[in-house]
């Protein structure tokens, strides 16, 4: 083993912008839980010609960066991936390792706890290192308004994934340096048994939303499909993007990809529009970097509303319909 | 002869929290489902299992833990076409997070249906969703498997999966016995025939099983083989010192655009002053 310095891994997932915006995320939370913990950051890299990213996760603020590079890690094989995981962690024993939630690091994760029988927090909100030096996990629970704070006291590593949005990254500083760990690739890994015959980038999914400055969010109190569209009216005239919660995702009112929240997507618009939406904390942990927050609820006390800089107790119908009238005549030209 | 295709669908009873689902048709909240029902996913993973029963011909034991109510949701198993029912069911398992809960469902599987060809599971559960118990089924069992599945066909003992991955659409095979889990993207469940209800709660059986059924040691269940501890829960407030507006939607709207016309109009990138009042 290697001297006792502990080590707070992140796995670098770089497939493609969004994945990498997560990675990156990931290693400014860990360089911050790294100081409180005297610690030193990690990233994990597997790949086909992976240099540029050994490079940015440096520049981002890995200590040090740990790779695998070999043209059979070109595309992402789970059983592959977990299996040099685990060895990887067999040899270096990190305290911590935080993956980030897309759908790789939720099949990735997971599998990966399994092995090493320790606990793992889905969907974190916050991370933090606790008096005894644990990683305080902060995470939806009871699937109410309650957030939990998880601790793994007695198992190594401690394990959680993070949604895309949830940590600021750190501004590149290509001057840093860093030790690169080139691991060959081991030649008795046991065969793969998931294949991946075709892959192709999906047409439909546009990231929009996340970069839209302006985002009208609509819940279940906009009362009926119908209704609903009109949102899409408002949105037109507003160069804005249509999001939704989980209710109206599950009615059908809008396609999946338009849902914001912990099992969707994290957005930071400068205005936010919330129409009909109680505010449960599954839908606002993703919209915390809203700058300016405009909510329409018939229920001044709904969570949503405290949360806002402007709360219109109103029927957000209506609201909607003033909004479009009065934008029609407003916007000239 | 081929042997008969062994599908297991692991369901899970969640409470309903405040999503009901929704009639498509009538735009309804279907209320009687109010009390525990099975979580979504779980019901497109079952769904996923018919269709496969229906084209290929298979027997579908529906497993799930849980206490004595969660019988319910095997009973509406059965009505939609599930042949067995395994409720594992133990008091020492309470408290479980999810290493603790892929050991016993595992456990579950292996002496309930030993040689099973596919397990299919929810992609994730409405109450924890923490989408974990699949994967972690699949280290446990140490078989072959693909979560986030949309699409499943089965070509001899090869099954080929499609799904969206990351912005990736894949396809994928794998060689049987494995595990996938459902989303709920694609097939909707069927609807649960009256008469078929009835006849679950006569007809069919349900096995139980317990931990001592399972020859499980008790310190790998329950909180006790639970890694993860909670050691505090609250409620985020996130109270802003903010503007409440109230009276007729025209009124606040006008107010809301002549007060904030640089934030809104700069972010949304026009100009919403109003020139008719101000000239
Ligand atoms: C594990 C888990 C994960 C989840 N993930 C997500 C997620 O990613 N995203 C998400 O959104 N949800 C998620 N949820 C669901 C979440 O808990 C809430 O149930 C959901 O966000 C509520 O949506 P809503 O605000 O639209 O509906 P409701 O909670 O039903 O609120 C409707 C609101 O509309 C108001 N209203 C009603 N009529 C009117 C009217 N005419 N005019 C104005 N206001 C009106 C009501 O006062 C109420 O406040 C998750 C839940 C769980 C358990
Ligand atoms: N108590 C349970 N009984 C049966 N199946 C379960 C149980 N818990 C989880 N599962 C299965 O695991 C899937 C994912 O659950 P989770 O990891 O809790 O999000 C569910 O959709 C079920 O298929």
């Amino acid at each position: 083993m290697k001297d006792s310095i502990k080590e707070i891994w992140v796995f670098g997932d770089y497939r493609n912008y969004f994945q990498n915006r997560v990675t990156l995320q990931l290693l400014s939370r860990a360089t911050e839980l790294a100081k409180m913990l005297q610690a030193k950051v990690c990233a994990v890299v597997f790949g086909d010609q992976v240099d540029e990213w050994v490079n940015e996760y440096i520049a981002h603020g890995a200590d040090r960066v740990l790779v695998i590079d070999h043209p059979d890690l070109k595309n992402y094989k789970i059983e592959t991936y977990v299996n040099l995981m685990i060895r990887l962690i067999g040899k270096q024993r990190p305290e911590i390792i935080l993956v980030g939630a897309t759908n790789f690091g939720r099949e990735f994760a997971p599998r990966i706890a399994k092995r090493l029988k320790t606990g793992l927090s889905a969907d974190c909100v916050d991370l933090d290192i606790n008096d005894e030096g644990l990683l305080v996990q902060t995470a939806p629970s009871f699937g109410g308004n309650i957030l939990a704070q998880i601790i793994t006291p007695e198992c190594k590593p401690q394990m959680a994934t993070v949604r895309p949005g949830t940590f600021q990254e750190i501004p590149h500083n290509y001057e840093r340096t860093g030790e690169i760990v080139r691991i060959p690739m081991p030649a008795d890994l046991p065969k793969e048994r998931v294949h991946l015959i075709f892959s192709e980038r999906s047409p439909q999914r546009s990231q929009r939303i996340e970069e839209a400055k302006v985002v009208i969010c609509g819940g279940r109190g906009m009362g009926s499909k119908k209704k609903f569209k009109k949102l899409t009216e408002l949105g037109e005239l507003m160069n804005a993007e249509i999001g939704a919660t989980r209710p109206v995702v599950y009615a059908n009112w809008i396609e999946a990809d338009a849902l914001i929240g912990q099992a969707g997507k994290h957005i930071k618009p400068k205005v936010l529009f919330a129409f009909g939406i109680s505010g449960a904390i599954q839908h606002t942990a993703a919209i915390n970097n809203a700058e300016f927050i405009i909510a329409v609820n018939k229920n001044p006390n709904a969570p949503m509303m405290a949360m806002a800089d402007i709360a219109i107790v109103a029927d957000a119908n209506q609201v909607c319909t003033a909004m479009i009238k009065e934008l029609k005549v407003r916007i000239r030209g | 002869m081929m042997k008969m295709l062994k599908l297991v669908t692991c369901i899970k009873q969640v409470p309903m929290v405040s999503e009901l689902p929704w009639d498509p048709r009538t735009g309804t909240l279907k209320r009687n489902l109010a009390d525990g029902m099975i979580n979504p996913a779980c019901r497109y993973a079952l769904e996923a299992a018919l269709i496969l029963k229906n084209t290929y011909g298979a027997e579908i034991t529906a497993i799930t833990m849980g206490s004595d109510i969660a019988e319910e949701v095997l009973r509406e198993a059965f009505a939609m076409g599930a042949d067995r029912g395994i409720l594992v069911s133990d008091p020492k398992m309470a408290g479980a997070d999810t290493l603790a809960t892929s050991l016993v469902l595992s456990r579950a599987v292996q002496t309930a249906c030993a040689d099973f060809d596919l397990i299919l599971c929810g992609c994730h559960t409405s109450d924890s969703e923490t989408a974990q118990v699949g994967p972690q089924m699949i280290e446990e069992l140490d078989i072959p498997g693909v979560t986030y599945v949309d699409r499943l066909e089965l070509d001899g003992r090869l099954l080929r999966l499609q799904r969206l991955s990351d912005n990736f659409i894949e396809t994928l095979e794998m060689e049987l016995p494995g595990l996938v889990t459902i989303t709920t993207q694609r097939q909707a469940p069927r609807y649960v025939p009256l008469a078929g209800l009835q006849d679950a709660f006569t007809d069919k059986d349900i096995s139980r099983l317990s931990l001592e059924d399972l020859d499980l040691d008790p310190e790998l269940t329950g909180a006790k083989g639970s890694p993860t501890k909670i050691i505090n829960v609250f409620s985020p407030t996130a109270e802003k010192d903010n503007i409440i507006m109230k009276g007729s939607a025209r009124k606040i709207v006008q107010q809301l655009f002549d007060q904030f016309d640089d934030k809104i109009g700069g972010a949304i990138g026009k100009d919403i002053k109003d020139y008719q009042e101000s000239q």
